[in-house]
């Protein structure tokens, strides 16, 4: 089994295969997107996406709106924010907004791994908590 | 001196023209009125006063000489009603009764004489020889004989000498006969010269026909024309005493009183010159015009010196308003500027990543087995670790344009110092290593945040830095900055070691639109808007300079209760801009 499966979301469509490339010789399954619409699109797709890597600056739905529609939808989702140039205001947003972490351009691989990683591993812990939750439920109401 | 400037000054030239103009119409009008109302009034008062006293002199004469008169006829009435006609047609008689009369009244009675009705004096006392005289053809004897009681005109008569007659007719056996007296002219004289006032006042007689009674002490004119214009309008006035001022044939003007004597027969005439008579007055009004002058000219150079100062700081004022809409526009002008280059350095930094992903994607493929015999194999790596190494490095510069360029305004935020010095210091060492000037930093560690606006403080060093940077841009030199806690404030030096500021300038090296660089490099803003931004944040900012030796800023920011940081920012901190 793959590490993550991670959603690569930036306009920037060289930058998408690159990573993509990079991303999946470390072990991640990675699915891509070129914009904020798309992106939704992929997770409307695939319900089994652990982690997105999300370009703030991006043309059309901007990342944080696309932020905000995928906390909306998808709220286990963890999402690692990626921008060219970070202002705190932005950072500050993204964090309010539920992003998992927040990283800037061009970034160290294995910064960007041990985020993606840690990402992943958070939203296992979520979902195992949420079976562990059903099941105490189930248990009880057996009981 | 260029048109605009041409076309400022001379408005302001105006508003002075125009404000000393308003204070002194404003200040000159009441004065005026009311010295004038003033003076007017005391005038009036004055003339009324002189015009009172010099109406009782006259009366007060006019009865003494009235009396005079009419004592001396009742005296000749008296001894012709006394005696009879042929005592005293005996001429020893007569001279007894010369001899009473000028032992009771000194020398006024000069000579005493009877003359009959056909004007032939029968008898005379006194000192002429004027017995069996003629006086048939006499003005006076024809007056007299038609008359009860007489006083004639002054006149010179047989004697050829100037004297009046008091005469009183009397009747005799069907006949008239006169009884007459001669009165001392110089006696008579004396009561009207005596008036004197002044250096001008004097008085005189006048009979019907203008002619002088009285012997006169100045040559005054024989002007006639005022003198029958006195007595027609001493008939036509109602008063005792008449007054009025006209100017004589010299062209002076003149104060007459007049009053009549002998029932209107002789008018008493007292004249004096004005300007003496009113010689107090004129002196107060000379005083008056002297203060006056005195305090016009008080006023008119207190209207220039204040108009002055008024207008120069008017126009200072302006200036200031000039240079903050400059310093508005500059802070425009960076604001775009900044804007453009966030545009710019996230441009770049998008290519960037991507060549580095690439290269890093290259660096990954190195590692399978295929490429591991490679000869070349370090030599790759050695190329993409530069290649990783440079887009970092481009990475810094586009991270630094971004965060200085980030929105330019003037909200304020928790700002650290160091930090923003360290930046600056970064932007401007490009330019450092051109100018061969060597910038170093001694930070205190640790400094508490500031509450300012981050931008603003940027453009204050980036500012100061520059100015060291141009100063010492032909030698070279060291640029130190060094930061410290001092009680409530942060101290920030500046120090180079380059050419200095002259004395002379040192003064004014914060004021607006001051500078020493050439036409067009500089604006003389840069200082004058650090100046501005550092007194706004409740700091300070001075300089010390010696020639040759180089200059130091010491800018002094004071610490305000700093809120702590929050903790969004506290979280941020481990991954944003490192």
């Amino acid at each position: 089994m793959a590490k993550a499966k991670v959603l690569l979301v930036d306009d920037e469509v060289p930058f998408v295969e690159t990573m993509t490339k990079r991303l999946t010789k470390r072990g991640l399954e990675i699915l891509s997107a070129f914009s904020g619409e798309e992106a939704l699109k992929r997770l409307k797709e695939n319900d089994n996406i652990e982690v997105i890597i999300l370009d703030v600056k991006m043309p059309g739905m901007d990342g944080i709106q696309a932020l905000r529609e995928i906390k909306n939808s998808h709220p286990l989702v963890e999402v690692v924010m990626l921008t060219g140039h970070a202002t705190v205001e932005t950072a500050i947003l993204g964090m309010k907004l539920g992003a998992f972490d927040y990283l800037m351009k061009p970034c160290d691989m294995d910064l960007l791994m041990a985020k993606v990683t840690a990402a992943a591993m958070k939203k296992r812990q979520h979902e195992g908590k949420i079976v562990e939750a059903r099941l105490k439920e189930i248990t009880s109401r057996m009981a | 001196m260029n048109p605009s400037q041409n076309s400022t000054s001379n408005y302001y030239r105006a508003l002075t023209r125009k404000m000393i103009l308003t204070v002194i119409i404003v200040s000159f009008a009441p004065m005026i009125l009311v010295s004038g109302v003033i003076f007017d009034q005391f005038r009036e008062f004055y003339k009324e006063k002189v015009y009172a006293h010099l109406r009782v002199l006259v009366r007060k004469h006019q009865r003494t000489i009235d009396s005079f008169l009419n004592e001396k006829m009742s005296d000749i009435r008296f001894l012709a009603k006394s005696y009879y006609f042929e005592e005293l047609r005996d001429a020893t008689f007569l001279q007894q009764r010369l001899a009473l009369l000028q032992e009771e009244y000194d020398t006024v009675f000069e000579d005493l004489g009877v003359i009959d009705a056909r004007g032939i004096q029968v008898a005379y006392a006194g000192p002429f020889e004027l017995a069996r005289a003629k006086y048939s053809e006499a003005d006076w004897f024809k007056k007299a004989i038609g008359t009860q009681y007489f006083i004639s005109d002054v006149f010179l008569g047989l004697r050829g000498l100037p004297h009046f007659i008091v005469a009183v007719r009397q009747k005799y056996e069907a006949e008239h006969w006169i009884f007459r007296a001669t009165i001392d002219f110089a006696f008579f004289n004396n009561l009207v010269t005596s008036i004197r006032i002044g250096k001008t006042g004097f008085a005189f007689i006048l009979n019907r026909e203008g002619e002088l009674q009285t012997k006169q002490l100045f040559d005054i004119l024989p002007s006639k024309e005022i003198y029958m214009d006195l007595i027609r309008k001493g008939k036509d006035s109602t008063e005792d005493v008449h007054i009025f001022e006209q100017k004589d044939a010299l062209n002076k003007k003149n104060i007459y009183v007049s009053a009549f004597l002998k029932n209107g027969d002789w008018l008493l005439v007292y004249q004096q010159e004005s300007a003496d008579a009113f010689a107090d007055l004129n002196r107060a009004q000379y005083i008056a015009v002297i203060i006056f002058l005195v305090g016009g000219i008080a006023i008119i150079t207190m209207a220039f010196v204040l108009s002055r100062r008024m207008v120069n700081r008017i126009a200072r004022a302006d200036r200031e308003k000039e240079m903050m809409n400059q310093q508005v526009i500059e802070t425009g002008k960076l604001a775009t500027i900044g804007e453009l280059a966030a545009g710019i350095a996230h441009e770049i930094n998008n290519p960037v990543a991507i060549m580095v992903e690439e290269a890093g994607w290259i660096q990954d493929l190195l590692e399978e087995e295929e490429f591991r015999q490679s000869e070349n194999l370090d030599e790759f790596n050695r190329a993409l670790k530069q290649i990783n190494t440079q887009g970092k490095r481009c990475k810094e510069i586009t991270h630094k344009l971004l965060s200085f360029a980030r929105k330019t305004d003037s909200r304020k935020q928790q700002v650290q110092i160091n930090e923003l010095i360290e930046d600056v210091v970064g932007l401007s060492s490009q330019r450092a290593k051109y100018s061969n000037v060597v910038i170093s930093t001694k930070l205190e560690k640790d400094l508490p945040a500031l509450q300012a606006s981050e931008t603003e403080l940027q453009q204050v060093f980036m500012n100061l830095i520059n100015n060291a940077l141009d100063a010492m841009e032909k030698k070279g030199g060291t640029l130190e900055i060094a930061s410290q806690l001092n009680g409530a404030h942060i101290e920030i030096d500046i120090a180079d070691n380059g050419p200095g500021i002259p004395e002379a300038n040192l003064a004014r090296i914060f004021d607006p639109f001051f500078t020493t660089k050439p036409v067009g490099k500089g604006t003389g803003l840069g200082l004058s808007i650090c100046y501005g931004i550092i007194k706004k944040m409740g700091g300070d900012i001075d300089v010390r300079s010696v020639v040759d030796m180089g200059t130091k800023f010491r800018i002094r920011l004071p610490l305000t209760r700093s809120a702590g940081e929050t903790g969004a920012e506290k979280s941020l901190k481990g991954f944003d801009l490192h």
